[in-house]
């Protein structure tokens, strides 16, 4: 059944036509901050875990208008919802799914984004394992607003401000990574995130 | 199965003391004016609405086709059923659904091609190949022409003869032989 639920999700993720829109924003981001600071390449490479996990951030909730306001308008919920499908699991296939959809591309386009702002190999890999750590976090967030705000119109920019605060932990940790534990906080923040996200979200389905 | 129910939505009280009963093999309609809560009750027996009081009981697995067709506009009518199809555990009952709506033809169309007509009659093949044993149709024949009228009465009848059951929102005749009927407001 979960299986189901996620091939699906991850198909019509990968047939949508935002499904590049999350990456190249967070790209465009990292190559437009260098012209924006100057070329002093110890400053770029000082803030550049800043700006990545920023980027990161907001890349997470680019998709969160279509992750589950569309099956909410068209039926689709109701459906499952006829068939005795538990909401939780339908919401822990739509995390993963964004997370596959928003995190895998990411990580990939990292070192693009890792020249462009002059990171060392060392930062970078410490950055993609923190990133590694800390996205599911920000998954799980975007999916529990995306539930929350999905009857909503124009429920996209409130669902910014739901994950902003949220979200900060994860952020806190991900660019003080080089700080001893800083990864285990990180972990920890993506497994409360990931424990209570489904829960949420699914509550936020429910009918009244 | 249906007893003393009530349904308030929005703070108003839609109807209360409503029951009914259906037999294995039976059907009921329920008729009366636009927002009487004709297709709330549907939603109350599929489980997307809670009941102000009263309960619902028995009737075995619920399928239900509402106003809303539930089908991607970017996916193709076969890969849609096929995917609820797998939920249900019934890709096996998907052809004969397929042929019983005459939607054969039609499984590599995208869904944003389709009339409203053909997503109407997709709703009620998924209904078809879920194999539960009560239906819960709104207003089924909206927007069905007389053929697919004709195939959703033999489709509603095999269903019956098969031991299933029926209940359906309706404004006129949808061809249900011997129905109970139940007034709403």
């Amino acid at each position: 059944m979960f299986f189901t639920l996620l091939r699906r999700d991850l198909l019509l993720i990968a047939r949508s036509p935002a499904l590049w829109l999350p990456v190249m924003f967070f790209v465009l981001a990292a190559a437009l901050f260098p012209f924006a600071v100057g070329p002093d390449a110890r400053l770029l490479a000082r803030i550049a875990p800043g700006i990545i996990w920023v980027s990161a951030l907001l890349a997470s909730l680019l998709p969160v208008e279509t992750l589950l306001a569309p099956d909410v308008e068209d039926g689709s919920i109701d459906q499952l919802i006829a068939r005795g499908i538990a909401l939780e699991l339908v919401c822990a296939a739509r995390i993963l799914a964004h997370w596959v959809g928003f995190a895998v591309p990411l990580l990939a386009a990292l070192p693009v984004a890792g020249v462009l702002l002059g990171l060392s190999a060392d930062d970078g890999t410490r950055i993609a394992i923190a990133l590694a750590l800390g996205t599911p976090a920000l998954a799980s967030l975007a999916v529990v607003a995306a539930a929350l705000t999905a009857g909503l119109k124009g429920g996209g920019a409130l669902a910014g401000l739901i994950v902003l605060p949220l979200a900060l932990p994860v952020l806190i940790f991900g660019v003080g990574s080089d700080v001893a534990g800083a990864f285990r906080l990180l972990a920890a923040a993506s497994l409360v995130a990931l424990a209570v996200g489904p829960f949420a979200a699914a509550a936020a389905l429910r009918p009244e | 199965m249906i007893d003393n129910l009530a349904c308030r939505r929005g703070g108003r009280l839609l109807f209360e003391a409503v029951s009914a009963q259906v037999a294995p093999g039976g059907a009921l309609l329920l008729t009366g004016p636009n927002g009487a809560g004709k297709s709330s009750l549907l939603r109350l027996l599929a489980g997307l609405l809670r009941a102000e009081s009263g309960s619902v009981s028995g009737g075995g697995r619920r399928a239900f086709a509402g106003h809303d067709v539930a089908l991607k506009p970017r996916q193709s009518l076969g890969a849609e059923l096929d995917y609820w199809a797998r939920l249900d555990g019934g890709r096996d009952r998907l052809p004969g659904a397929l042929a019983a709506m005459n939607l054969a033809g039609l499984v590599d169309v995208p869904c944003r091609h389709l009339s409203s007509g053909q997503k109407r009659r997709a709703a009620i093949a998924r209904v078809i190949a879920a194999g539960a044993e009560c239906w819960l149709l709104d207003e089924p024949t909206a927007g069905l022409d007389a053929a697919s009228a004709g195939l959703l009465a033999a489709a509603m009848g095999q269903h019956r003869a098969a031991g299933g059951l029926i209940v359906a929102a309706v404004h006129g005749d949808i061809g249900l032989a011997d129905a109970q009927v139940l007034r709403l407001g």
